[in-house]
């Protein structure tokens, strides 16, 4: 288990090393910074100990021998105060611009995963990953840069000056040292897996966070938070219990190495005493490798402290890591096609898809539309109405069979230059947070004012941007703020408006819309869908049964096709639908 | 943040015997050079092999101490800081889940989750290191300070001057470096929206083919937290050199000196070396001390944040006096108990409503009654205020003007459990949890019987559905009900509402993602059925079709926040014209 465990950390390791090699000039030189560092606070202790052996006892003081060597410490500490600032500035550099660069990468995975996983994650936990993951990983290797390296180059600078003094001392103090990295390395073997215990329990608490404060309103309106609140303490509970774990059994490093370290100064002051008895060391030399065996075990102490820490950046790492390592949507096969223009050819052929194995949903799907068709989608809910949409924006791929695209299969198109073609509008509506303008061009960045106008005044929106405090400008929250559910579907319907690719999907698209405003944007539309393709999912008949073509859809196949008027003629599962709408209620 | 600190009430033993423990391990590692000095001025001196030996056995055993106070202490500091925070999460998401919706609206939800997540695990962070290491480092400092006056007076100033110098430099850069955190915290924020949007909105940013213009707005935000971050940390890097030179300057100035007291006699040769060893210990100290401020002022800041959104006052609260007086308060008040069966189950008189923050009136003057069993339907445009309306009554808002009354009684009189007890709510966005069908459907009534949930889901035109997912009632649905189509959802939030056989019941255009055929079966099935006490359920429709409200008993006709006609549906045809419009609009083809 726990090779297992230091496995997948190497593993790790070696990712972010590669993340660190960009930085490698920085990186060098906060290495040398380090050693010299280390080397002038080394020597430090040896010129102190030379200072004190002429302090030999009263009467005995060799002043001038002292002046001499406070004035060559003097300087000394000002140039290892100076290395260790730029060495200091270095390492935020390089930690920083890493996980930057982790940051961006892992935001960039996010726009190129496929929406089966952003569908079947939880928004919480991928924020998660991105932020407080990459987070904590900063703290561990800042922490790592600043003290495990450094660390290191005191234990072996310490051991190289303490051979110089006495070789004995030296030797005992070695032999002591693997019990303190035993004990470091035991400990942090235990936590790694507390420590994602950890993380884990803490994204499933986000998790439950997000969907209750995120739905308050339903929470608040079943007065479920008592319930809410014993199920979050549920989890707490949980939380609690690990984090005390992980906490507790990574804080026994400390005191643990500080015991070995206080064994290997007792061991250097009691070998070094019988050394000066017999007159093998100065008592100033003792002195020295008395403060050497401080600074030699201090290291230990850090570094055991620095790899909890990293142990934890580590299990945040890997978890940003898993994220950015996901498979992303499938790249454009080589050579694959730029769709220019569609001709507003669009043609399935034995399509079969379904969202999970075994659950059969589109099955041996056919339909072909011609340029400038209207096609409207019916059907009770659940009949795979959206998904059709998944398909032919590409956002699912079909499981077998071919969509083609102006009579090219979507397959050798790219991604890009096919939804181009698209103007998508869906009845969840999704705004960026912006100024209203920012949210309207977001097909067509380079409108003019009087396009945005022009277009806003299309599709009705533009009474209630005037109304806005600052009009276009206006920037609204996260998730469209204040504006009601029918307010931002009109400006995602503006949005397509400005835009106008050659073929349309309106999914739902005015379910939120009252039917006075929707009369009058079906003009718009109207003149919009003229000459382009069109897939129309809509629920009220009468935005559809001008259709030139309506689908009516019952567990994932058309069971009836045709024109309002003969789907009328046929009296089958749509004429029941449409005469629904008069049943007396 | 101090108001935070209640939450170590519990914890009280452990926040006092951590700290306690630490301390007596530092009291045993201050007394180790003067154990060497020993070693050095008798045992070295008079070549005193037994000494020394005896000497080493003291330092052993004070290791061994110190091992086991600090082990101790961890354990309690731990203990007191995860369960700290395990307490203040609690808190923190009981006293969000009353906030109400105006509240919610300002604050925003991706904020609050922060203040819950990140930001309580960097407070847990800070009240970790505070009773691990807060007491005991400033200890050691004073320690070595006064082992050194037991030592000799004249050198001991050294460590007099030195003191007051390191902490000018250590706490005058924690000053400096506080508001650059709240910047940095600021800017993540940012980053973190950025990253929410993208994932929610990752349909329409994939349409629009956007990819490469939010990367691009994320490398910007991105890199502005890069700047502030090393920023930050160029100012605090000043710490550790900075704190070098002054105390092994001071060291310099202690050899000087000791050289003189010792030429003059006052102290030994091996006492000079332990005034330098306690010289040091204060540098390391001190260095744990800067990391530890650092710490403790990013878990400041976050406490304090954390402490802004405890001030927070819901809005709504029960009325005051409520439960006090003995007629209207608890226990005397059955829940579903009827002021009046005369009075009207709703009535609104003379209601207006002006948001937080918003200039206008979003709802002005309205007025009327509904009476019990009634179905009201509302109608009327988009922003017209009619969702405003029925929020009115379940009280998620409260009224500016005029007084929104339920049986007869003020919805600010009313115990807002009572009345939203009263009340089924089902929401314009169908909205699920994780969970099972049956979890999620017992959210209106925690002890429905699996029949009674049939029946409502049946009511809600669902049984179908659900008989046929995989598990029936064990069905899981997944976070937001992804794993249903909108329609499904809609439908089982109606059924939730159902479950609950509320008196009365608000359907706010819950019914728009269902066909025709299912909306009128599911009025044709509401209508029929009745509340615990036998009588007709109130029914409010809010809807854009016509066809939904048409055969309601009254309908609301709403336009730009008001009242534009009160009736029946034949009424209004002759004397409404938003109304007439709004039904030719849907019907006119047919005619």
């Amino acid at each position: 288990m726990s090779k297992k465990v230091s496995g997948q950390q190497k593993a790790t390791l070696g990712k972010v090393l590669r993340y660190i090699r960009r930085y490698w000039f920085y990186l060098g030189l906060s290495v040398v910074l380090a050693a010299v560092t280390v080397a002038l606070t080394l020597y430090l202790p040896i010129l102190i100990g030379q200072a004190v052996d002429k302090i030999a006892g009263a009467g005995q003081v060799d002043f001038r021998g002292i002046l001499v060597i406070l004035q060559k410490m003097a300087v000394m500490i000002v140039l290892t105060a100076a290395a260790q600032w730029i060495m200091n500035a270095c390492n935020n550099k390089i930690t920083y611009n890493v996980i930057r660069d982790i940051r961006r990468e892992a935001f960039e995975k996010i726009e190129r995963l496929p929406l089966k996983y952003i569908d079947a994650h939880s928004y919480g936990e991928i924020v998660s990953r991105v932020i407080a993951d990459v987070d904590q990983f900063a703290d561990g290797l800042l922490m790592g840069f600043t003290q495990f390296f450094t660390g290191i180059v005191t234990i072996f600078g310490t051991l190289l000056f303490m051979l110089a003094i006495s070789v004995k001392i030296t030797a005992a103090v070695v032999i002591i040292t693997p019990v303190s990295l035993f004990v470091a390395s035991f400990i942090a073997q235990r936590t790694f897996s507390m420590f994602k215990l950890q993380s884990e329990t803490r994204g499933e608490q986000t998790a439950f966070i997000e969907e209750m404060v995120g739905n308050q309103k339903v929470v608040q309106a079943f007065s479920h938070e008592d319930e809410a609140l014993e199920q979050f303490d549920e989890i707490n509970g949980r939380l609690q219990k690990y984090s005390l774990r992980a906490i507790f059994f990574s804080s026994i490093t400390n005191p643990a190495t500080r015991f070995v370290n206080s064994l290997v100064y007792a061991t250097v002051g009691v070998v070094g005493a019988f050394s000066a008895i017999a007159g093998g060391i100065s008592v100033g030399q003792l002195s020295s490798l008395l403060s050497y065996a401080n600074q030699y075990t201090k290291p230990f102490n850090e570094i055991s402290g620095v790899i909890t820490e990293l142990q934890n950046a580590l299990a945040c790492a890997a978890r940003v890591f898993e994220l950015m390592e996901e498979e992303a949507e499938a790249m454009d096969v080589p050579g694959a096609q730029i769709l220019k223009e569609a001709d507003g050819r669009v043609e399935l052929e034995h399509v079969c898809f379904s969202y999970a194995p075994g659950v059969k949903l589109i099955e041996d799907f056919h339909l072909a539309v011609k340029p400038g068709q209207r096609v409207a989608i019916v059907g009770p809910t659940g009949c795979g109405k959206t998904t059709l949409i998944n398909l032919l924006m590409r956002f699912y791929d079909v499981n077998s069979g071919e969509i083609r695209v102006s009579g090219i299969p979507m397959r050798e198109l790219t991604r890009k230059s096919l939804r181009s073609n698209y103007g998508m509008v869906l009845q969840e509506t999704w705004l960026r947070s912006g100024t209203i303008r920012d949210n309207i061009t977001m097909g067509k960045e380079d409108a003019t004012d009087e396009e945005v106008v022009a277009a806003a005044k299309a599709s009705h929106a533009h009474s209630f941007i005037k109304r806005l405090p600052d009009g276009y400008d206006t920037v609204i929250a996260e998730d469209g703020g204040n504006l009601s559910q029918g307010q931002k579907q009109l400006l995602c319907i503006a949005r397509v408006m400005l835009c106008l690719p050659p073929m349309l999907i309106l999914d739902e698209a005015t379910s939120s819309i009252d039917t006075r405003t929707e009369m009058r944007i079906q003009k718009a539309f109207a003149r919009m869908m003229e000459g382009r393709t069109s897939f129309i999912v809509a629920h009220r008949l009468s935005t559809i049964q001008e259709a030139d073509v309506i689908l009516v859809m019952k567990d994932g196949s058309v069971i009836e096709q045709g024109n309002h008027e003969e789907l009328l003629a046929k009296n089958g599962f749509y004429a029941d639908l449409y005469q629904s709408q008069f049943v007396q209620a | 943040m101090k108001k935070l600190l209640v939450f170590l009430k519990d914890y009280k033993k452990e926040s006092v015997l951590g700290p306690l423990f630490k301390l007596l391990e530092a009291s045993f590692e201050l007394i180790v050079p003067l154990v060497m000095a020993a070693i050095i001025d008798t045992g070295v001196a008079a070549a005193d092999g037994g000494y020394i030996m005896k000497m080493c056995l003291v330092l052993v055993l004070l290791a061994v101490i110190g091992l086991t106070c600090s082990i101790t202490a961890q354990y309690f500091a731990a203990k007191a800081a995860v369960g700290f925070a395990a307490g203040l999460r609690h808190a923190l998401f009981a006293h969000i889940e009353k906030l109400s919706f105006s509240e919610m609206d300002t604050v925003g939800t991706s904020t609050l989750i922060t203040r819950m997540t990140s930001d309580v695990n960097q407070v847990q962070n800070g009240v970790n290191l505070v009773l691990r290491l807060f007491l005991r480092s400033p200890f050691i400092v004073f320690g070595a300070m006064i082992m050194a006056f037991t030592i000799d007076v004249k050198a001991a100033l050294i460590f007099v001057v030195t003191i007051p110098l390191l902490s000018v430099i250590v706490f005058g850069i924690m000053f400096l470096s506080i508001p650059l955190y709240k910047k940095v915290q600021n800017a993540l924020d940012k980053v973190l929206g950025i990253t929410r949007e993208n994932l929610t909105g990752s349909r329409v940013i994939r349409a629009f083919n956007k990819e490469a213009d939010e990367i691009a707005h994320f490398h910007e935000s991105n890199e502005t937290l890069t700047r502030v971050q090393l920023y930050v940390g160029k100012i605090s890097a000043l710490m550790n050199p900075l704190t070098y030179v002054i105390v092994n300057g001071a060291i310099v100035v202690l050899v000087w000196t000791g050289a003189v007291r010792v030429e003059n006699g006052y102290i030994t040769q091996g006492e000079v070396v332990a005034l330098v060893n306690y010289m040091s210990q204060i540098l390391v100290e001190l260095v744990k001390l800067a990391n530890l401020i650092i710490n403790i002022n990013k878990s400041l800041a976050c406490g304090n944040r954390i402490a802004r959104i405890f001030e927070l006052e819901p809005s709504i609260v029960d009325a005051r006096g409520q439960g006090e007086d003995g007629k209207t308060g608890k226990g005397a008040e059955p829940d579903r108990i009827r002021t009046a069966d005369t009075a009207a189950a709703v009535e609104f008189s003379h209601v207006g409503l002006i948001y937080a923050g918003a200039g206008e009136e979003s709802l002005t003057d309205i007025h009327f009654s509904a009476a019990r069993g009634e179905t009201i339907g509302v109608i009327g445009g988009t922003g017209s205020g009619k969702s405003s309306v029925v929020n009115l009554i379940p009280r998620f808002y409260d009224a500016t003007s005029g007084v929104v009354k339920v049986d007869g009684r003020d919805v600010k009189e009313w115990p807002l459990k009572a009345l939203r007890e009263k009340t089924g709510v089902v929401p314009q966005k169908a909205v699920l949890f994780k969970g099972t069908i049956r979890e999620n459907m017992r959210w209106g009534n925690p002890d429905a019987s699996d029949d009674a949930i049939m029946e409502a889901l049946k009511t809600a035109q669902a049984e179908e559905f659900v008989r046929a997912k995989e598990g029936g009632l064990d069905y899981g649905i997944e976070q937001g009900g992804r794993n249903l189509s909108g329609g499904q959802r809609q439908r089982l939030t109606i059924a939730r509402a159902l479950v609950k056989k509320p008196e009365i019941l608000i359907l706010d255009d819950s019914a728009s993602a269902l066909d025709f055929a299912t909306d009128a079966k599911l009025r044709m099935a509401i209508r029929s059925m009745t509340d615990p006490a036998g009588g007709k359920m109130t029914v409010f429709i809010v809807s854009q079709r016509a066809s939904s409200i048409r055969h309601a008993d009254q309908i609301i006709v709403l336009d730009d926040g008001r009242v534009v006609g009160i009736g029946t549906h034949d009424a209004l045809m002759e004397t409404c014209d938003v109304y007439r419009e709004i039904y030719d609009s849907q019907f006119k083809k047919e005619q």
